[in-house]
């Protein structure tokens, strides 16, 4: 880890009219780091990580980013231009609804190709070759390389969701519930991977879940939040296993033991 | 040519070229920008036309407004100047502009067509101009029109080139034949309208001057004479054009775009020009292609 981090978050608010989205969130994500946002539903979660992702404008706050070059910028202060250019290479983005994430009118090869021709790769053969690889590589057979997403089972859409974010080595990755909608054995699966890749690649990750084990699982750092503020963080297994505030107690014990 | 002196042998009639001239000058001007911007689609105020949408009202639009008394107006639709479109359309110019018109391509200053460029060179002092359907060529990839602007405005044009890759990866070579998208100037992505892609390269550097009009989707734009127009491909998928076995069964031609003609329902067919007027002209210079009506042997 250097010592500058990746991503610095400063107060940033969302207000819908009169309603709060999320107030004053502040913190720091370093390379490699994996930050889980928990939370029930409302209570902002979702609207946090769409401001940092810059898909929403905050209210007020600042969000720096360390771009490849080592410098500091400001996400609001960028053109248009260069933020769209940055969210296509160095970052990802993993809806919860893979529909949302991929085009699921062309083929599994193209959807990840897509990123590749989009910064100007022209040779068919090798955005093929590279298809293919990251295909074997979320354990997608590479047969199926031809098949357009809306054949694919519910788990094969969200790996190949992956796979098409993690085609141009971004250093960042949001990920809205990446498991939510999926069956218990298939999200084991997609854990499994991703805590792989994570790991492989070094790449640093936020995840919003309300899932706690997925928390428990990906993320080094939590973050609890409740009615727009986070009301505790700190180390996973330190929020986990002693909870200091009320409502965060309440959320680890609501957890089914079979 | 203002109404007076139109309207003064006649009590009632049009005005030159049917449209009104606030409407012409409207148009004109989008023209002037779109030929100041290469490629990029300028939204106009596209007026009702006596004919339906998908005959060319936008296509006849640009006419009319670039029209004068002197010029000579040719018709082509798929290559024809005798198809229902192009006769229709040369007949309408008749009567509310009282212009010369020709079939012959070197004769004419303005040449509207549907879907093809003709087979003869065009020389600088022409026009060109197209009938479009869909002027924007990420249609069918980004359906959302305010994501497509803003893709053409910051030159994100990754997608097209998804849709390039797919067409590969399904038929094994690219197999998009018309609407083939091309790069002009180095900057806009372009829909060259429905014509064949054996037309593309005759866009590149042409020496007259191409301008499109979309009438229902109210977009003109226009590649100026000389200017680079690349058609899209992969450096291990090279662009390329169709290509016919046989020659015109009529004239004999080589190298030119070629139309099939069902004979019979025995499966009889032939292959001839689809540019009728360049059939015609090598007809008429005594080339012969294996069905054509042969005079002397009839005697």
């Amino acid at each position: 880890m250097t010592d500058t981090p990746l991503l610095k978050v400063r107060d940033i608010s969302k207000f819908y009219g009169a309603r709060i989205g999320c107030q004053n969130v502040s913190f720091d994500l370093w390379p490699g780091e994996v930050l889980a946002i928990v939370g029930e539903s409302g209570s902002g979660k979702t609207t946090l990580l769409n401001c940092l992702a810059t898909r929403l404008m905050p209210t007020s706050g600042a969000v720096e980013y360390r771009m490849r070059d080592g410098e500091m910028r400001e996400l609001s202060r960028m053109s248009e231009a260069e933020r769209r250019f940055l969210m296509r290479t160095d970052w990802g983005f993993v809806h919860q609804n893979p529909a949302d994430g991929l085009r699921m009118a062309v083929s599994a090869g193209a959807n990840v190709g897509e990123r590749l021709m989009a910064v100007g790769d022209r040779h068919y053969g090798k955005i093929r070759e590279t298809a293919g690889d990251w295909l074997r590589r979320v354990e997608i057979s590479t047969d199926r390389i031809d098949d357009q997403p809306r054949a694919f089972s519910g788990g094969m859409r969200q790996r190949l969701q992956i796979a098409r974010n993690l085609v141009t080595a971004p250093r960042l990755i949001f990920m809205d519930e990446p498991t939510g909608g999926l069956d218990v054995s298939v999200q084991a699966r997609l854990l499994d991977l991703l805590r792989g890749l994570v790991q492989d690649l070094g790449l640093s990750a936020i995840i919003v879940t309300h899932d706690l084990a997925v928390a428990r699982l990906l993320s080094h750092r939590m973050m609890v939040m409740k009615d727009g503020l986070v009301i505790e963080q700190g180390l996973t297994d330190r929020v986990l296993d002693d909870p200091r505030e009320a409502y965060t107690q309440l959320l680890v014990s609501s957890i089914l033991q079979v | 040519m203002s109404t007076a002196d139109m309207s003064s042998a006649e009590l009632a009639t049009y005005n030159f070229a049917y449209l009104d001239e606030q409407t012409k000058r409207m148009i004109r001007r989008a023209i002037l920008k779109a030929i100041a911007i290469p490629g990029y689609q300028v939204p106009f105020a596209s007026r009702e036309m006596p004919m339906p949408y998908g005959w060319g009202t936008g296509g006849v639009q640009v006419t009319a407004a670039i029209l004068g008394p002197q010029d000579v107006l040719k018709v082509i639709d798929q290559g024809a100047d005798d198809t229902t479109n192009a006769v229709s359309i040369r007949a309408f110019f008749q009567k509310v502009a009282n212009v010369a018109v020709t079939t012959k391509t070197r004769e004419a200053t303005i040449i509207q067509t549907r879907h093809r460029i003709p087979e003869e060179k065009l020389t600088e002092g022409q026009t060109l101009v197209y009938q479009v359907p869909i002027p924007e060529p990420l249609r069918f990839l980004e359906p959302r029109e305010t994501e497509t602007r803003k893709m053409h405005a910051l030159e994100e044009y990754g997608l097209m080139h998804v849709k390039l890759y797919e067409d590969i990866a399904r038929n094994g070579h690219i197999a998009t034949t018309y609407a083939y998208p091309v790069k002009v100037e180095g900057r806009y992505v372009m829909d060259p309208s429905p014509t064949p892609k054996f037309d593309n390269p005759k866009m590149h550097m042409s020496e007259a001057l191409q301008l499109f009009g979309a009438g229902r989707e109210k977009r003109i734009y226009a590649v100026p004479p000389y200017t680079e127009v690349v058609s899209l491909d992969f450096e291990d998928h090279p662009f390329e054009i169709q290509s016919f076995d046989k020659p015109c069964a009529l004239c004999g031609a080589e190298n030119v775009y070629l139309d099939e003609v069902v004979l019979d329902d025995k499966g009889g067919r032939m292959f001839v020009c689809s540019d009728t007027d360049h059939c015609e002209d090598r007809c008429a210079h005594g080339h012969r292609g294996h069905l054509a009506y042969n005079k002397e042997a009839a005697e």
